[in-house]
């Protein structure tokens, strides 16, 4: 079958960089198309991408705290350019400080996303819920 | 080899005409004619005969021609997003060079449709979704061009995965040719085969439509729209040839009466350490088209983008004076100076246009504070370390003073967040032959490259001050 196409990248002014390289290595050798948009990347970025790719999900890394922020609007902004339907993930540092887990996802869930991964997430631990809810 | 090549440049106001001597690589010898709009050949013929040749001579030599007669060619370019397949067919359509009317993205609208009527483009670029990504938005916009009651040329130059589909939405009237994607990738940009099918197409179909048929009997080969043979003059004088080194990064101003074109020669790159840069990449030959910067069809826009005080502190006119006389240019475009302050008003324009021009094609920087410090975000090229800027145009070409003008292109300010040139040489095209030798380039690199290079080199501008 067609390989599915991740757009992937790390939102607002983050720059951490090598955990987003990791994870493109990882999607690509599962055999996902991947769109890294690297660091830095804004809503706008994620939407236009996904838009011009077809893409079958968003992957959001957020590495620096600033997450819940960063990611406010991006899943209506999804629903505006008519791809509102689409997977999305997100998982890194998403808070300061040591927040209770369930309260952290549950608060992710709740702007958007589908699936909410907390740091130390190894790529084999969600690659197969990725292809299982993409269908594959 | 021919002994003799003879690059024709149609222009709107003047046919001019470059004989190069091939085994000598000079320049023979140079004339110019008034354009003659109802037949074109008249005109190249007048010039033609200006030429100083052997009798017999012209005969057997090879004519190439380029032509910005009959408005250019004009192109409206479409996409799917505007900061990414619409930005990417603009570049392609200008880098071909194209009079861009105007850029549409999304699903085109009925609205969108009229007006694509009333802009009457001689070729449409259609592109939109990258290989393997969006279909439906090409489809559904080929659709309605499909529908257009005038058949228009069209060059499809989108997602691969349905270019075949997109082309068979066309009646057969349209022609359509299929390019590759401009943005295969998201953050990869491919504009030269679209601006390889758009050339074919100006050189199979337009150039009937804009009654240049009669002269293309006169003529052996390349007919290129006027700006696509400067930008590969350009290209060909920063990159050289295999044999000899070219100049490395360029710029090249054109301020005309209606528009100011800006190319520049290089990839931007940043040269400052922690610079990130975003946004789509941009082409090694990019070229940027100002339609509202011009020193007398746009004089009015011109004006009003400089703000008149800052007109009549740099003239030392009052705002009444450079009102009356920018309102003056406007309604009779063809009037000259005629004592040293009008020229030194024109200077300004001229020196205006080039700032703004290259103000708007450089790359700007921005800061971005960030939890792990500040970051600088580059958009667009950095062309602060580019050590040649070169003009041309009749404007520059003409003037007393084109140092004057070619200086707004430098960086005045120690600490901007534009990145134009900082400290450049500037060269004149003085003999006026960057779109002969760009048709010549297309056979003769080599001898293209010695005449551009001599040529410019003896217009060498040196400042005042030095």
């Amino acid at each position: 079958m067609e390989a599915r196409t991740l757009v992937l990248g790390v939102i607002g002014s983050d720059v951490h960089a090598v955990g987003n390289k990791i994870l493109e290595i990882s999607f690509k050798e599962a055999g996902f198309t991947v769109v890294n948009l690297g660091v830095l990347v804004s809503q706008k970025e994620f939407v236009e991408a996904a838009l011009e790719t077809n893409a079958d999900a968003i992957m959001v890394s957020s590495l620096y705290g600033h997450g819940e922020i960063d990611v406010r609007g991006l899943r209506e902004a999804l629903i505006e350019a008519g791809i509102g339907d689409i997977l999305m993930y997100i998982g890194g540092y998403l808070v300061v400080g040591s927040q209770e887990w369930s309260e952290v996802e549950s608060k992710f869930k709740q702007l958007g996303f589908d699936r909410v991964y907390p740091p130390s997430t190894l790529p084999e631990d969600f690659i197969p819920t990725l292809k299982s809810d993409l269908g594959m | 080899m021919n002994e003799v090549m003879v690059l024709v440049d149609i222009g709107s106001t003047f046919t001019k005409v470059t004989a190069v001597d091939m085994e000598k690589r000079v320049v023979q010898s140079r004339s110019a004619a008034p354009t003659t709009p109802a037949d074109v050949s008249v005109g190249l013929q007048n010039a033609l005969e200006g030429l100083n040749l052997a009798k017999g001579v012209l005969q057997p030599a090879r004519v190439l021609a380029c032509s910005s007669a009959a408005g250019g060619l004009r192109m409206v370019a479409i996409g799917l997003v505007e900061d990414l397949t619409a930005k990417a067919a603009k570049q392609a359509a200008l880098g071909a060079g194209a009079r861009v009317l105007k850029t549409f993205s999304f699903q085109l609208t009925e609205e969108d449709r009229e007006e694509i009527i009333s802009l009457r483009p001689d070729i449409i670029l259609l592109a939109g979704g990258t290989d393997g990504g969006n279909t439906e938005n090409i489809l559904h916009n080929a659709k309605v061009l499909a529908s257009l009651p005038e058949p228009v040329p069209v060059v499809i130059a989108g997602n691969r995965s349905v270019a075949q589909e997109v082309a068979r939405c066309f009646p057969e009237s349209f022609s359509t040719s299929i390019a590759a994607n401009v943005m295969p990738q998201i953050g990869k940009l491919q504009v030269e085969p679209a601006r390889e099918a758009i050339r074919r197409v100006f050189m199979e179909k337009i150039i009937y439509a804009k009654g240049l048929t009669k002269a293309s009997r006169l003529i052996n080969g390349i007919f290129m729209p006027t700006p696509a043979a400067v930008l590969r003059a350009g290209q060909l004088l920063s990159e050289g040839t295999a044999v000899t080194k070219g100049w490395g990064d360029l710029v090249i101003v054109d301020v005309g009466g209606a528009t100011t074109d800006v190319h520049s020669l290089g990839d931007g790159m940043p040269t400052k350490t922690g610079v990130v840069v975003r946004g789509l990449p941009e082409p090694y030959a990019k070229r940027t088209v100002e339609g509202d910067l011009g020193v007398r069809v746009s004089v009015v826009s011109l004006t009003e983008a400089v703000t008149v005080p800052v007109m009549a502190e740099a003239t030392g006119w009052s705002e009444e004076r450079v009102e009356e006389r920018v309102r003056m240019l406007n309604d009779q475009p063809e009037t000259l100076p005629t004592n040293a302050e009008e020229v030194f008003f024109d200077q300004i324009l001229g020196y205006q246009a080039v700032r703004l021009g290259v103000g708007r094609h450089v790359g700007k920087l921005s800061e971005l504070y960030t939890p792990s410090g500040l970051v600088w975000i580059q958009d667009g090229k950095d062309l602060s370390k580019v050590s040649r800027v070169i003009g041309t145009g009749g404007v520059l070409i003409n003037s007393d003073a084109p140092l004057t003008m070619l200086e707004g292109a430098q960086q005045a300010e120690v600490a901007s967040l534009e990145l134009r040139p900082e400290s450049p040489q500037y060269f004149l095209d003085g003999d006026y032959i960057l779109a002969a030798m760009g048709l010549l380039a297309q056979e003769h690199p080599e001898t293209a490259l010695t005449v551009l290079q001599n040529s410019l080199g003896e217009h060498e501008l040196s400042r005042r001050d030095m």
